[in-house]
């Protein structure tokens, strides 16, 4: 059996390299994987492009990275209104931002994990979301191509893993996650708890192993709410 | 601006709440729509859906019973009904995308009479704005409501011909519920369909960039004084 299984966060994301394109699951401050993003800090990578919903909650979440200004590209559909470190560097002009309807983000991501060069849609047409997109008209209606986005790196959090890196997710922490799994070349895992080979239902694994490389295991940090 | 008084963001919701029918799958953006859940009227059953991967979605969590894996797109703690599942946020745009939820509720800052809409950002705002689930859910809407106020804070319509802040979507909003008047989009303009409680459709009218239809005597919006 090929060992998926990491011993320390540090560990898990110690190779990702400075310039990588990074996925990061979350939303409303469920389902981030926060320990791992906090071990990205520690590393130090820098110069990192990421593909995230949102910009961080203070230093919670994706904050870290921006406040210490790991990053330098972002693929985002709604940075926040507590994304604080990422709006100081956006506005001193230190960080790109591309701003993408939240749906069309998620079938960009699939779309790449699927094998799809790209897809039109009616989101976006006429709004500046289709700034420096092709066009095009179906059946009347304007329509946006959209090609697809990948990643060096996935870092997503689940519920549950098995041994083998099938996972399971709870709730609305699932959000993203499942998304981003399957759009890149080493999707890593951040996991409450790993449990043996057939401890899973089959039926309820929301990623299948073949998408995760790295799991680990942490008692994750719960983000404080602030609604 | 008429000192008139004009309807509470509570009596808003009130009144986009009759937009419901039994069994629908309906989606509740932020501002006055935010609201609608707790006015849904007596004797309707229907199924909230959150874009971050629920149908089903109940109301807040009671304090000391917060699960914050269950949260709503506005990061509050809430609750699933019996009947309620969880997917993914792309499945749950498939939904708003695609043409599968029965009305969609978002707030506004400007609706245009060709049905275009702005919500996502003013003109010249600091800050990076932040586009949301706004585009996909708007523009696969089977019926758009936009619930606003009729004018911004400084007296300026929100109601107009054209609109001039960044789109959101093109020629998708169905209705308007706003603080003086229900409006339905039509191929040709605005018909006024409701007045606020006090006032006539001329003074709303007066409010008003576009021009408003009315046909016959326009009833009061049946709110609760």
């Amino acid at each position: 059996m090929r060992n998926k299984i990491y011993a320390t966060v540090d560990a898990a994301v110690a190779d990702i390299p400075s310039g990588a394109r990074i996925l990061f699951g979350g939303f409303g401050g469920a389902g981030f994987p926060n320990n791992l993003i906090q071990a990205l800090d520690r590393q130090g990578a820098a110069n990192l492009t990421a593909v995230t919903n949102n910009c961080g909650s203070g230093d919670l979440e994706l904050g870290i990275l921006f406040k210490h200004e790991r990053i330098a590209n972002v693929i985002a559909s709604f940075p926040g209104p507590h994304s604080h470190h990422f709006q100081a560097l956006y506005a001193a002009g230190k960080v790109k931002l591309e701003l993408v309807p939240q749906g069309i983000l998620c079938e960009r991501l699939r779309a790449a994990g699927a094998g799809i060069f790209g897809f039109y849609s009616a989101v976006g047409a006429g709004t500046e979301a289709a700034n420096g997109h092709e066009e095009r008209v179906f059946d009347g209606r304007r329509t946006v191509f959209y090609g697809p986005i990948s990643g060096d790196y996935a870092l997503i959090k689940a519920w549950k893993a098995d041994e083998l890196g099938n996972l399971v997710y709870r709730k609305t922490a699932r959000n993203f996650n499942p998304i981003m799994a399957v759009a890149a070349e080493t999707t890593i895992a951040e996991v409450d708890e790993i449990v043996p080979v057939g401890a899973l239902d089959p039926e309820l694994i929301g990623t299948p192993a073949v998408f995760v490389r790295r799991v680990v295991q942490v008692k994750g940090i719960r983000n404080v709410v602030k609604a | 601006m008429s000192s008139k008084p004009r309807l509470t963001r509570e009596q808003v919701a009130a009144r986009a709440a009759l937009e419901l029918k039994d069994g629908d799958c309906v989606n509740l953006g932020w501002g006055i729509p935010n609201l609608v859940s707790a006015y849904v009227p007596a004797g309707i059953n229907v199924f909230f859906h959150s874009e971050n991967g629920i149908l089903g979605m109940g109301p807040r969590a009671k304090p000391g019973e917060e699960d914050y894996d269950l949260v709503d797109a506005m990061k509050v703690p809430v609750t699933v009904v019996p009947g309620a599942s969880y997917f993914d946020q792309g499945m749950a745009h498939l939904m708003t995308r695609g043409r599968h939820l029965d009305v969609s509720m978002l707030g506004g800052l400007q609706v245009a009479e060709n049905g275009d809409f702005a919500n996502w950002k003013v003109p010249d705002s600091k800050g990076s704005g932040g586009i949301g689930g706004a585009m996909d859910i708007a523009t696969g809407a089977r019926r758009l409501v936009v619930c606003m106020e009729h004018n911004t804070k400084d007296g300026k319509p929100k109601v107009v011909r054209r609109c001039t802040y960044p789109l959101t979507a093109l020629a998708c909003v169905s209705r308007v519920v706003t603080d003086l008047a229900v409006l339905d989009v039509m191929p040709e303009g605005f018909v006024l369909a409701e007045v606020a409680p006090g006032w006539t459709p001329e003074e709303v009218q007066e409010q008003t960039e576009a021009r408003l239809i009315a046909r016959g005597k326009v009833p009061e919006m049946p709110v609760a004084r």
